[in-house]
């Protein structure tokens, strides 16, 4: 009796083992996956010209698999965004943790909650129903689908990751900092300005390279909204492309094992080398904001 | 000290105008899907197929192949991200191991979807040849939200106190006794939440489910899971970029679009309001 329930305990601590490693399972799946299915590209064309290319023509004969226009569309994109939605999601993040009343506090993170929760095929879909015409009369430009219109739409998606990760790291800067800021002199604002948002700034930077994160990897709305001319940008007024909406318009129209399918996970590999690399050191700066508050 | 109460002031006015222009872009955003949506909707536009190209007509298909698709992704990342989550709180030791699964989880949920999609692609479609179909999609979806599932279920389970733990042990439980008696019972509202939360996520999700389970147009609908579908957020992208006829195709995707919203705020406010009532009520 006690060797058999000693047996079913050991069984289901395993199955509960075996999943939880099904995350590393994925995740090295996922960059196999990408690098099988990429590195082929690299029998025919050279990295050189990969990586440095300024044209991206898979369809030419011959074609052209150039990365920069594309490299370059996504930086773009994100750069606007987060010129828009850092001061914005911060702003937001300071006046929760610090000056909104408990009732309004929790109104106002519902409602940024609910930002995070509206699927990103209806930002692209507003985009090019209200945003992009609007725009377009306003500015008097040619067409209102740009690389302004995905930034503005792609910071409304940034802005919940901003704001709730900075709250959290301006909520857990410690009371006797403000306490002793007060107790010199200091006004509220004097406060935050020179004490607390200094105290948090590691905790601000997670929010911010993770609302990046966040935007970088979005798909639909920059397909939809950003114009989608693989081009190397030099205005915001122009149309942009990036890797994930490159990814998503052409790979249900390559042939599996053309270079131009090989192409398209080579970008993939470059993109998910990207986040990956935004996630660690975002996690770099957590640890380091934590050990700080502690 | 004057000027001083003057820079407070201006500060104060910059923050609080900052905070309404993003209260005004999400009031903005309702405002449109709603006015729009509603004068599409009835009876009909949510239970007849679509007819004349996608001009006229419903939009079932998509509906029915939404519902589908989060059916057969919970059914596969739930009980998944649920176990992985109580080995991490109720067995696991701080060790290596352990520490590279919690930052693989991390990364995990900052993958783009699109690298999903690619992968769900390889791996589903292509090399275990499921075909481009309701359960390449789920998969996909599962493997996207399990980081989701594990995140908010851990939160769910340490937070239940140690005390009850070690009360029940003390009892002579054995370990999964006391999981099963003790730890789930009580950390049940919280799993549920962000089980809720993640379905939401799956629900609108476009770019993974683009090259492994929806197609623009079907004539019939699904009849088991190596079917292709049509979804709503496909459906959306595809009224606005394929087709000939944006007049009539625009006022259905904002039809399409307010389900969608309908159904993932639903799900998410079902959600937020379980956790407030749920945090209101813990006796501990």
């Amino acid at each position: 009796m006690k060797c058999k329930q000693h047996l079913t305990e050991k069984i289901i601590k395993n199955i509960f083992f075996l999943s939880s490693l099904t995350s590393i399972f994925f995740l090295l799946g996922i960059s196999f996956i990408l690098f099988k299915e990429g590195l082929p590209l690299f029998r025919e064309i050279d990295l050189k010209s990969f990586l440095w290319g300024k044209s991206w023509y898979p369809t030419y004969n011959p074609p052209e698999f150039g990365l920069l226009p594309l490299i370059l569309g996504t930086l773009w994109v994100t750069l606007g965004a987060l010129i828009i939605a850092v001061p914005l999601g911060v702003s937001a993040a300071i006046y929760i943790s610090e000056l909104a009343t408990p009732k309004i506090k929790d109104y106002l993170k519902l409602a940024i909650e609910m930002l995070t929760s509206i699927p990103s095929v209806i930002y692209g879909f507003l985009g090019i129903v209200v945003l992009g015409p609007w725009l377009q009369n306003l500015l008097n430009l040619s067409i209102g689908l740009c690389s302004l219109t995905a930034s503005l739409l792609l910071a409304l998606m940034a802005i919940p990751t901003i704001a709730s990760i900075s709250e959290e790291a301006l909520f857990s800067v410690p009371k006797d900092y403000k306490e002793a800021s007060y107790a010199l002199g200091a006004t509220k604002w004097e406060t935050i300005a020179q004490v607390t948002v200094p105290a948090a700034f590691s905790g601000i930077s997670t929010a911010v390279l993770l609302g990046m994160g966040r935007v970088i990897g979005e798909t639909m709305t920059v397909l939809m909204v950003a114009g989608g001319a693989a081009i190397i940008p030099h205005s915001f007024l122009q149309p942009v492309r990036t890797i994930t909406a490159t990814i998503a318009l052409e790979m249900g129209e390559t042939v599996v094992g053309s270079n131009h399918y090989y192409a398209l996970f080579a970008i993939a590999c470059v993109l998910f080398i990207i986040s990956l690399t935004l996630n660690l050191s975002a996690d770099y700066f957590l640890n380091k904001f934590r050990r700080i508050s502690r | 000290m004057n000027k001083r109460k003057l820079k407070e002031k201006l500060a104060y006015l910059f923050l609080e105008l900052m905070v309404l222009i993003i209260l005004f872009s999400i009031g903005l955003m309702f405002y449109f899907i709603i006015s729009r949506g509603i004068r599409i909707i009835n009876w009909e536009f949510l239970t007849q197929m679509p007819r004349k190209a996608m001009t006229a007509g419903g939009i079932f298909p998509a509906i029915l192949g939404t519902f589908y698709l989060t059916i057969s992704t919970i059914c596969f990342a739930l009980p998944l991200g649920i176990s992985a989550a109580i080995y991490l709180t109720e067995y696991a030791t701080q060790n290596r191991l352990i520490r590279i699964v919690r930052v693989s989880i991390n990364n995990l949920a900052g993958v783009p979807s699109v690298v999903f999609g690619l992968f769900g692609l390889a791996i589903f479609v292509k090399f275990l040849h499921f075909g481009v179909s309701i359960l390449s999609g789920s998969l996909t979806l599962g493997v996207l939200i399990l980081p989701i599932i594990i995140q908010t279920s851990e939160e769910a389970l340490s937070a239940v106190p140690k005390s009850f733990r070690e009360a029940s042990l003390a009892l002579g439980a054995t370990k999964w006794q006391t999981i099963q008696k003790i730890v789930l019972p009580n950390s049940f509202s919280g799993i549920l939440t962000g089980s809720i939360i993640s379905i939401g996520r799956a629900t609108g999700e476009t770019a993974p489910i683009l090259f492994t389970a929806v197609t623009f147009y079907t004539m019939r609908l699904p009849n088991s899971i190596f079917s292709e579908v049509m979804a709503l957020p496909y459906h959306i992208y595809a009224l606005m970029t394929e087709g000939t006829h944006p007049e009539s195709q625009v006022p259905i995707a904002y039809g399409t679009a307010l389900v969608l919203v309908f159904l993932v705020l639903g799900l998410n406010l079902i959600a937020i309001i379980w956790r407030n009532r749920f945090r209101r009520s813990k006796k501990w």
